[in-house]
């Protein structure tokens, strides 16, 4: 009796606003996901210059240490609330889809909800603990952080590879059964590249974003040698990571290719399927003519690079009906800028790693502009990378299993909703960069100065 | 089986309605502390929150993933009907952890007092909004089914209202309890004054607000107030009233640690109350049991809460142990670390080793299929980790010109 009243009480509804609610969903992603790079990299890196202060007593690194890891906190303390209004969301526009699926997904969340508590405890008592406990105290109450930075968007990347690819359940009647949630999430072959992925992303875009602020100070003369080290362990950590993630990114495509052809397809903006399927660089896709305009064509390509083999037959998007093709023209072109974006830093990262080579830093004042802008340019191959994802894997929000349009709320006023949230996360950016702004102009009392007198009475 | 995470988001709402509540009651009485002094207030408020509030406030997550993952439909029901409350809530959150996060920007002090305003707007939405929120619940207005009640009187009506002004009144009286307890550690004796005071007002507020309480249940929510009046429901009441005049008793004797914990039995009494009073219904036709998810899912969970709370519950302990005993407040510094030699010259081994891994791993993440890519894969990040080691120091030999050292 129950399962009648559910089965036809959290059936689909019609939403006029499906389109809203899928923008306030991205929004509040796009926001968060800058935070979760920061959430996994960062305390990485903030205590690799704490080792350093260990192992040399050099209060240089001391200083970089605390300054950077109060940016942490800052950053931490605004990945709480975006993160919070995710979970909100998941349930106040995707009813049904936590309905139907909450049970089979859920777990990595419960896991996510533990590692986040581990981490706000210890990113409180790491910063609150910056000279009140012993620098090894100190130090290890930071490796918590470090460790659950990385198993917290573990767990909720195991969700997202289990939307494109969900394993671990039978459908019946609209409702999911036998349920294996550890298979469905850690058993899931789809999770591994996009775990991946999406760690060196965080070491590229926090590398590079940090670097930036460096660089553009060393245009104007900032070279102290404090300003070097901060540059150095920014920028080396981004630029081993981006070399690294072309490669990733071959292997992420050839998961795409077999387990989402069609999300592939539009990446690539493929019309038909094709034997020997050429690759086009830099052609927009029309959604009107359906059909790639401009660009150039290497004859062969994208067999090649997807199957290794120039004549294997790659799989077009009329391979399925158009009701579920995603939208092409953004998918197209969202991948480009990210594909594009990433080239250019792998080849400046090289460079840059030649120069460290060399044992030097580079010189040439056009190496730092392009640092500069590399930082902004690795957030937009960001959110590039997620926009490529997720509107490849529309129509679906389960892939091949629920239609976006069937899970979605059937309350009102999303419009409202969606703008209020649209203004207080303006707020929010706002407020965000005044911190940092902050933060980085607060003079470097400590730089010079002797570590903090010592008191034995306590 | 089918239970056991209602008793954990019982447990995790109460824990967030003590230690979350006392964070937005302190953003209260930052703002009721305007003028003169008022500088004193919000900087001890800060200090004594600053370091947990993160803590506190991931009870409210964990309640939210416990409860969609075990009993997926109740969830969705709950959230899509009352999405304006929950919006809400999710709006001060935002004002909350921003303005904390503001405060490390070290502020002026013009700047504070029109944070300390933005703060205690949030400390009224949020509280406000997810009691009115549990009143729908609690009182029978969320229906099964996607955004199946009613946008607005399922959340604005008595049982809400009465929730709702509960969970500010009683957020501002946990607060003023933890500061009052938090001065005196402190020894600052004026200020523990002051908040000895505004505990023994705001909490002679929520009794009297209590006492209000079954009158309006009984119009407005006549299951609920059956629930509480007899058995086990009855026995819980019992319990929190108890412990409510216990602690204002113990307020009004300054002794706050003891006053901390009966105000925290007082307000987990009350949630259980809820829970036994309302057993075994969820929402309205539809029982916890029927709710939950199935077997291997609870399964799962309650693994994974074990394990959890095995690593949660002494770090919880050690933060508030180091917090409560003032190892954070300012004042002498310990020790730094002697200086020592500079780092070692950098090893040409170690970096042609990460050299050759990374190129090795390339093939195989290139060519490999399953464990082939897997180990290129991983050995391309190890080479890289390598690499990273031995490059991320500048050297100061090969200081650009005019750098200084």
């Amino acid at each position: 009796m129950p399962f009648d009243l559910l089965a036809e009480a959290l059936s689909p509804v019609q939403q006029d606003y499906l389109l809203e609610a899928r923008q306030m969903q991205a929004m509040s992603f796009a926001l968060h996901i800058p935070i979760v790079c920061f959430g996994i990299s960062f305390p990485a890196l903030v205590m690799f210059v704490e080792w350093l202060y260990l192992r040399t007593g050099d209060p240089v690194y001391r200083t970089l240490a605390k300054r950077w890891s109060k940016v942490m906190l800052a950053l931490f303390a605004v990945g709480v609330v975006t993160g919070t209004i995710l979970s909100f969301e998941l349930g106040i526009l995707w009813p049904n889809f936590m309905s139907t699926f909450a049970e089979v997904f859920g777990l990595g969340f419960t896991l996510e909800g533990f590692s986040f508590f581990v981490e706000a405890i210890f990113i409180a008592i790491y910063l609150y603990g910056w000279d009140r406990i012993s620098p090894r105290a100190h130090f290890l109450s930071g490796i918590p952080v470090v460790i659950s930075g990385l198993t917290g968007s573990l767990t909720v990347i195991t969700v997202n590879a289990w939307m494109n690819h969900p394993t671990g359940f039978r459908l019946e009647d609209g409702k999911a059964v036998d349920v294996r949630p550890w298979s469905a999430l850690f058993g899931n072959d789809y999770f591994w590249h996009e775990l991946v992925h999406m760690y060196l992303a965080g070491y590229i875009v926090t590398g590079f974003l940090v670097a930036a602020v460096y660089a553009w100070g060393w245009i104007k003369g900032r070279r102290t040698r404090y300003d070097r080290i901060a540059v150095t362990v920014a920028l080396t950590a981004a630029c081993v990571a981006a070399p690294v993630q072309v490669v990733v990114g071959d292997w992420a495509a050839r998961e795409v290719a077999k387990r989402q052809p069609v999300k592939l397809a539009a990446f690539e903006g493929l019309q038909e399927t094709t034997e020997g399927a050429p690759l086009n660089i830099g052609g927009f896709y029309s959604d009107s003519e359906e059909r790639l305009k401009g660009g150039v064509e290497v004859p062969k390509l994208l067999s090649l690079l997807t199957y290794h083999d120039p004549n294997a037959r790659v799989a077009g998007l009329d391979s399925v009906p158009k009701g579920d093709r995603p939208p092409v023209a953004i998918t197209r072109l969202s991948f480009s800028t990210m594909v594009g974006i990433g080239t250019l830093l792998a080849a400046l990262s090289l460079y840059f790693l030649w120069q460290r080579f060399r044992r030097r830093l580079p010189e040439s004042v056009w190496f730092w502009r392009a640092v500069v802008a590399a930082g902004p340019l690795s957030l937009v191959a960001l959110i590039a990378g997620w926009v490529s994802t997720e509107v490849g894997r529309q129509p679906w929000v389960v892939y091949g299993v629920m239609r976006t349009e069937d899970a979605v709320t059937g309350a009102g006023g999303i419009p409202v909703g969606y703008a209020t949230l649209a203004i207080v996360y303006a707020a929010l950016v706002a407020g965000t960069v005044w911190i940092l702004r902050r933060l980085a102009a607060a003079p470097l009392e400590e730089a010079q100065a002797a570590p903090p007198e010592v008191t034995t009475d306590g | 089986m089918a239970e056991f995470p209602m008793v954990l988001i019982l447990a995790g709402l109460a824990a967030y309605a003590v230690l979350g509540g006392a964070d937005f009651g302190a953003g209260l009485w930052e703002l009721a502390a305007r003028g003169p002094g008022g500088a004193d207030v919000r900087e001890h408020t800060h200090r004594a929150m600053a370091p947990v509030w993160e803590a506190n406030h991931v009870w409210l997550v964990l309640v939210l993933v416990v409860c969609w993952t075990a009993y997926p439909t109740a969830f969705a029901s709950i959230a899509s009907t009352l999405t304006i409350p929950l919006f809400i809530a999710g709006f001060g959150i935002i004002l909350r952890g921003t303005s904390y996060a503001l405060r490390s920007g070290r502020p002026t002090d013009r700047e504070e007092g029109a944070l300390s305003v933005v703060l205690a707007l949030s400390s009224i939405l949020t509280p406000f909004a997810l009691g009115a929120a549990v009143g729908a619940v609690a009182s029978g207005r969320v229906p099964v089914g996607n955004a199946g009640g009613d946008p607005w009187s399922s959340w604005l009506n008595p049982t809400s209202l009465l929730i709702g002004t509960l969970a500010v009144v009683s957020a501002a009286y946990v607060a003023a309890v933890y500061l009052a307890g938090d001065a005196k550690r402190g020894e600052l004796s004026e200020l523990a004054g002051s908040f000895r005071k505004r505990a023994l007002v705001s909490g002679a507020l929520v009794g009297a607000i209590a006492v209000t309480g079954p009158l309006v249940l009984h119009q407005d929510a006549r299951p609920l107030f059956d629930g509480l009046s007899s058995g086990p429901g009855l026995v819980a009441g019992l319990v929190s009233g108890v412990s409510g005049v216990l602690t204002l008793a113990l307020v009004y004797r300054e002794r706050f640690e003891p006053a901390r914990l009966s105000a925290a039995i007082a307000i987990g009494a009350i949630v259980a109350g809820w829970g036994l009073a309302q057993e075994p219904s969820f929402l309205p036709g539809l029982t916890v049991k029927e709710a939950a998810a199935g077997d291997s899912t609870l399964v799962a969970m309650a693994i994974s809460i074990g394990v959890g709370m095995l690593i949660l519950v002494p770090s919880l302990a050690l933060l508030f142990r180091l917090q409560l005993s003032g190892r954070f407040d300012p004042g002498d510094g310990v020790a730094g670390v002697e200086r020592s030699e500079s780092p070692g010259e950098r090893s040409a081994t170690q970096l042609a080793a990460a050299a050759v891994t990374v190129a090795i791993g390339t093939v195989g993440a290139f060519l490999g299929k399953g464990w082939l890519l897997g180990a290129g894969v991983a050995a391309m990040l190890a080479g890289a980790t390598l690499a990273f080691l031995v490059l991320a120091t500048p050297e100061d030999e090969s200081a650009g010109d005019g750098a200084e050292t």
